[in-house]
C-alpha cells in the first residue's frame, strides 16, 4: 500500500465519520419534517437537543475530507469542482441554510422559530440527496477527461442527473434517516419516544434495503466497475455476507429493543456499504481515468499532510472524545 | 456578464461576507471568556448575562461562518479548478492545519454552549480558552495560505509545473508574518470596537445601566490594545509589499512614477491615463520614510511593470486611504481610551468619549473589508503573485453569473437575519430592574456590595 493509497483511505475514512455523525444530523432534519402523530413536539424538541452540540463538529468532516482532497489528489478536486459545479453549488446551498436555519431556530424569537425549522427541514431533505448523487456521478464513471462532448448538457449536467446517480442520493437520504432513527431511541429519554423513533428505524431499514436494491439494479447498467466490483471481486462475497448480517442485526435488534446493538450493527453496516463503494472503484480516485497514483501531489506534500493528520488527530480524538462523553453518554436508555 | 468577472464577483461576495463572521468568530470568543472568568471573581450576576449573550451571539456568528466558510473551501474548486490544481499541493498544509484548528473551535463551542451545567465551572471556562485559541489559530493558518499567493515560495517552476515542492517553505513565505499580524490584531480590534460602540450607543441613552457598562469596559479591553498595536503591524506590512509586492504598494500609493524621496499621498482619484493623481495632499520623503525608514529611498512605482498588469489603481488607492483612515482613528480613540482608564476616568459619563466610540462600531469591520480589497485587488491580475493569472486560473464553466447572483441573494438574506437576531437577543438591553440603579462611577471596583 502507498502513501496516496493511505491518504485516499485518510479521505475515505473522514467521509465515513461524515456519513454516520454528520450524515444522522441531516436524518433528524429529515424527522423533523416527518414529526407526526401526538408527540409531534417532543419528537422535535429531542432531534434539535441532539443535533444541537455536535452538528458543527461533526460537520467538519466533510471540510477535512476537501482540505485532504485538495491537497494530496489536486487534479480530482479540480475536476470535481468542475465537472459536478451545478449539484456541489446546490449541496453548498442546502448546506448554508442547513445550518443557519437551525441556529436561527435555536435562538430565534417564538413566533417566527417554525419557519426555520420548516428551512432547517427542507434543507435536510435535498442536501443528503444532492451529496449522494454526487457520490452516485463520481462511482459511475461519467467523468472522465473530456468524454462529454462540447454541449453543455453533457459535460455539466448528464453525468449526475441519470438514474443511478439519482438512485445513490435517494439511497443516502434513507441511509442517513435511518442512522438517525437508530441513536434517536438512545436519545429519548420516555418509553412513547423511544417507540416512534423504533418505528420509524424500522421502516427506514427496510426502505434502506429497497433503495439499496433499486441502487444495484441501476448499476448494472449505469455504474460498470461498482457492479463489477460489488458482483465478481473476491471481496465482494464476504462483503456482502458482512453488510446484510450487520443490517439483519441492526433491524432485529430494533425489534427487540437493544438500542445500543442496533446502533452498533447500523453503523456497522452503513460503513461497510461505503468501504464497498470504495474497493469497488480502487485503485482508482475519480474513475474511469483518474488513478490515486496519477493523481497524487508530490511525495513531500503527501508525507507531510500524513504529519499533520497524525498532530491533528492527537489533538482532536481526545477533544471529540470528551465533548461525546458529555453530551452523549448522559442518556440512560431502558 | 463575462464569466471571469462572475466568478471574481463570487468569490469576492463570499469572502467579504465570511470576513465578518470569521474575525467575529476569533474576537468574540476571547470578550466571552473575559466576562466569565469576571464572574467567577466577582460573582456578580451581570457578567454572566454578558457571557451567556455573548456565547448566544458566538453560537449564531460561528455557525454562519461555519457554513460561509465550507462554501469557501468547495468554491476553491468550483470557480478557480486551475489554481488548485497547482497550489493545492503547495499550500493544502495550511488549510490541513486549519481544519483541525476550526474543528477544535466547534468541539469546544458545542461544550462551552451546551456544558453550562454539564461540566465544573472551571472546565468550563477551559473549553471556553479553547475556543478563543482555536479560533485566532484557524484564523493564522487561512491568511497564511492567503500570504503564500501574495508571496509564493516553497517550489521551483519548471515549464509552468512545480517540482521540488516544499511545503513547510510555503508556510514560511515573506508575507506570512506580516499578514498574520495585521489580520489578528485587525480581529480583535475590529470586533472591540464594534461591540464597544454598540453598548457606548445605548450609554448614551441610558448612562446608568450597568449591563451596557461592563460590556463596554471589556469590548474595549480586547479592542483598544489591538487597536494600539496595529499602526505598528501596519508599518511592518508597508516594509514588507514595497521589498516583495512593489506594484501592489504603488497602486495603493497611486505612485506612477519610480522616484527616490517619494512623497506620501493623502486621499485623491488617480487618473490612469494621466499618470497622475488628483486632487491629493502630498507629503514630501514621507512614503520613502515609511517604505524604507529612510526618506532618500527609491520606491518603485507602477511603471515598473507594464500597464496590463497594473491592478485597478483607483479601487486599490481608494480601499487603502480608508483602511489607514479608518485604523488611525481607532488607534486614537484607543489611546484616548487608554488615557481615561489611567485616569480612572467614569467612560460612561464622558458623552464626547461614548460618542467617539459609538462613531467606531462598523469602522473596524470597514477597514477589514477595505484591507482584504488592497490585498486582494492589488495583487491583479495575479493569482498567485507572478506565477499564474486569475484569468488562467478559472472554471471553463460557462454561466457563471447563475451562482454568483443564487449566492449574493442568499448571503443578502442571511445579513438581513443575523443583524436583526443580534439586535433581539444580544445587544437590547436586559429585563432586569435591578440593574437599571446599579452603577459605580468608580469604575467597577466596588463590585462585591453588589446585586446577585
Amino acid at each position: 500500500m502507498s502513501l496516496a493509497d493511505l491518504l485516499a483511505g485518510v479521505i475515505f475514512v473522514a467521509l465515513n465519520a461524515y456519513v454516520v455523525l454528520g450524515g444522522a444530523d441531516f436524518g433528524g432534519g429529515v424527522w423533523d419534517l416527518f414529526a407526526l402523530g401526538p408527540r409531534k413536539e417532543r419528537q422535535r424538541e429531542l432531534i434539535a437537543e441532539a443535533i444541537g452540540p455536535v452538528w458543527e463538529a461533526n460537520h467538519v468532516w466533510l471540510i477535512l475530507a476537501i482540505v485532504v482532497l485538495f491537497t494530496c489528489f489536486p487534479p480530482a478536486f479540480a475536476r470535481l469542482g468542475t465537472l459536478l459545479h451545478i449539484p456541489l453549488s446546490l449541496v453548498l446551498i442546502g448546506i448554508v441554510l442547513r445550518g443557519s436555519a437551525f441556529t436561527f431556530w435555536r435562538y430565534g424569537a417564538d413566533e417566527e422559530q417554525r419557519y426555520w425549522g420548516v428551512v432547517f427541514a427542507i434543507a435536510s431533505l435535498i442536501t443528503p440527496f444532492l451529496l449522494g448523487t454526487t457520490a452516485g456521478a463520481i462511482a459511475s464513471g461519467a467523468l472522465g477527461e473530456g468524454g462529454g462532448g462540447d454541449a453543455f448538457y453533457t459535460i455539466y449536467v448528464a453525468p449526475w442527473l441519470s438514474p443511478f446517480p439519482l438512485s445513490v442520493g435517494l439511497f443516502a437520504l434513507v441511509a442517513f434517516a435511518f442512522l438517525a432513527a437508530v441513536y434517536l431511541t438512545l436519545e429519548a429519554r420516555e418509553r412513547e419516544l423511544q417507540e416512534d423513533f423504533r418505528r420509524r428505524g424500522l421502516a427506514s431499514g427496510v426502505g434502506l434495503f429497497l433503495a439499496a436494491v433499486v441502487a444495484l439494479l441501476l448499476s448494472l447498467d449505469g455504474a460498470p466497475r461498482v457492479r463489477d466490483g460489488l458482483v465478481f471481486a473476491a471481496w465482494a462475497l464476504p462483503l456482502h455476507l458482512l453488510t446484510a448480517a450487520a443490517a439483519v442485526t441492526a433491524l432485529a435488534a430494533l425489534w427487540v429493543r437493544r438500542w445500543r446493538v442496533a446502533r452498533a450493527a447500523a453503523v456497522t453496516q452503513v460503513s461497510l456499504i461505503l468501504w464497498g463503494w470504495a474497493l469497488s472503484q480502487y485503485p482508482y480516485i475519480l474513475p474511469p481515468d483518474l488513478s490515486i497514483a496519477g493523481a497524487a501531489a508530490p511525495a513531500a506534500t503527501l508525507r507531510l499532510t500524513l504529519g499533520a493528520l497524525a498532530l491533528g488527530a492527537a489533538v482532536l480524538l481526545p477533544s471529540l472524545y470528551y465533548l461525546l462523553r458529555v453530551f452523549k453518554s448522559s442518556v440512560r436508555p431502558t | 456578464m463575462p464569466d471571469l468577472l462572475a466568478a471574481r464577483s463570487q468569490m469576492a461576495v463570499s469572502l467579504a461576507f465570511h470576513i465578518v463572521f470569521a474575525v467575529i468568530g476569533i474576537a468574540m470568543p476571547l470578550m466571552m471568556v473575559l466576562a466569565e472568568r469576571r464572574w467567577q471573581v466577582t460573582g456578580h450576576a451581570i457578567y454572566l448575562d454578558l457571557a451567556k449573550r455573548w456565547a448566544k451571539g458566538t453560537a449564531i456568528l460561528f455557525a454562519v461562518g461555519a457554513v460561509s466558510g465550507t462554501v469557501l473551501s468547495f468554491e476553491l474548486g468550483l470557480l478557480w479548478p486551475r489554481f488548485m490544481e497547482f497550489a493545492g499541493p503547495i499550500i493544502g498544509m495550511p488549510f490541513s492545519l486549519e481544519g483541525f484548528a476550526f474543528f477544535t473551535e466547534a468541539i469546544f463551542l458545542g461544550i462551552y454552549l451546551y456544558g453550562w451545567d454539564r461540566i465544573s465551572s472551571r472546565a468550563h471556562l477551559w473549553a471556553g480558552v479553547a475556543v478563543a485559541v482555536s479560533g485566532a489559530a484557524s484564523g493564522v493558518f487561512v491568511v497564511i495560505a492567503n500570504a503564500w499567493m501574495n508571496a509564493p515560495a516553497g517550489f521551483e517552476l519548471v515549464n509552468g509545473q512545480a517540482v521540488n515542492v516544499d511545503p513547510f517553505a510555503a508556510m514560511a513565505n515573506a508575507a506570512a508574518v506580516s499578514q498574520t499580524l495585521h489580520m489578528t490584531l485587525a480581529a480583535y480590534a475590529a470586533t472591540g470596537f464594534a461591540v464597544a460602540g454598540i453598548h457606548a450607543f445605548l450609554l448614551l441613552r441610558d448612562p446608568a445601566n450597568a449591563f451596557h457598562r461592563r460590556a463596554l469596559e471589556i469590548a474595549l479591553i480586547v479592542g483598544a490594545p489591538a487597536a494600539v498595536l496595529q499602526p505598528i503591524s501596519g508599518d511592518i506590512s508597508a516594509r514588507h509589499i514595497a521589498a516583495h509586492q512593489p506594484v501592489k504598494l504603488a497602486a495603493a500609493e497611486a505612485l506612477f512614477r519610480t522616484q527616490g524621496a517619494a512623497p506620501l499621498t493623502l486621499g485623491g482619484w488617480p487618473d490612469v491615463a494621466a499618470r497622475e493623481t488628483r486632487f491629493a495632499v502630498e507629503i514630501p520623503y514621507a512614503l520613502s520614510l515609511l517604505a524604507f525608514h529612510d526618506p532618500h529611498a527609491v520606491v518603485k512605482g507602477l511603471d515598473l511593470v507594464p500597464e496590463s498588469e497594473w491592478p485597478n489603481v483607483p479601487a486599490v488607492h481608494l480601499s487603502f486611504q480608508v483602511m489607514v483612515a479608518v485604523g488611525t482613528y481607532l488607534a486614537l480613540v484607543a489611546l484616548w481610551t487608554g488615557w481615561l482608564a489611567w485616569r480612572r476616568a467614569d467612560l460612561a459619563h464622558n458623552r464626547w468619549f461614548l460618542r467617539a466610540i459609538a462613531l467606531a462600531t462598523p469602522l473596524g469591520f470597514v477597514a477589514v473589508e477595505a484591507g482584504w480589497m488592497v490585498t486582494e485587488l492589488g495583487r491583479q491580475p495575479w493569482a498567485i503573485y507572478g506565477v499564474l493569472k486569475t484569468r488562467d486560473a478559472v472554471t471553463p464553466m460557462p454561466g457563471l453569473v447563475v451562482p454568483f447572483v443564487t449566492f449574493t441573494l442568499l448571503y443578502c438574506f442571511l445579513g438581513v437575519i443575523v443583524v436583526w437576531l443580534l439586535y433581539r437577543h444580544i445587544i437590547r438591553s436586559p429585563a432586569v430592574p435591578e440593574w437599571r440603579g446599579f452603577y459605580m462611577p468608580g469604575g467597577g471596583k466596588r463590585d462585591a456590595g453588589g446585586v446577585a
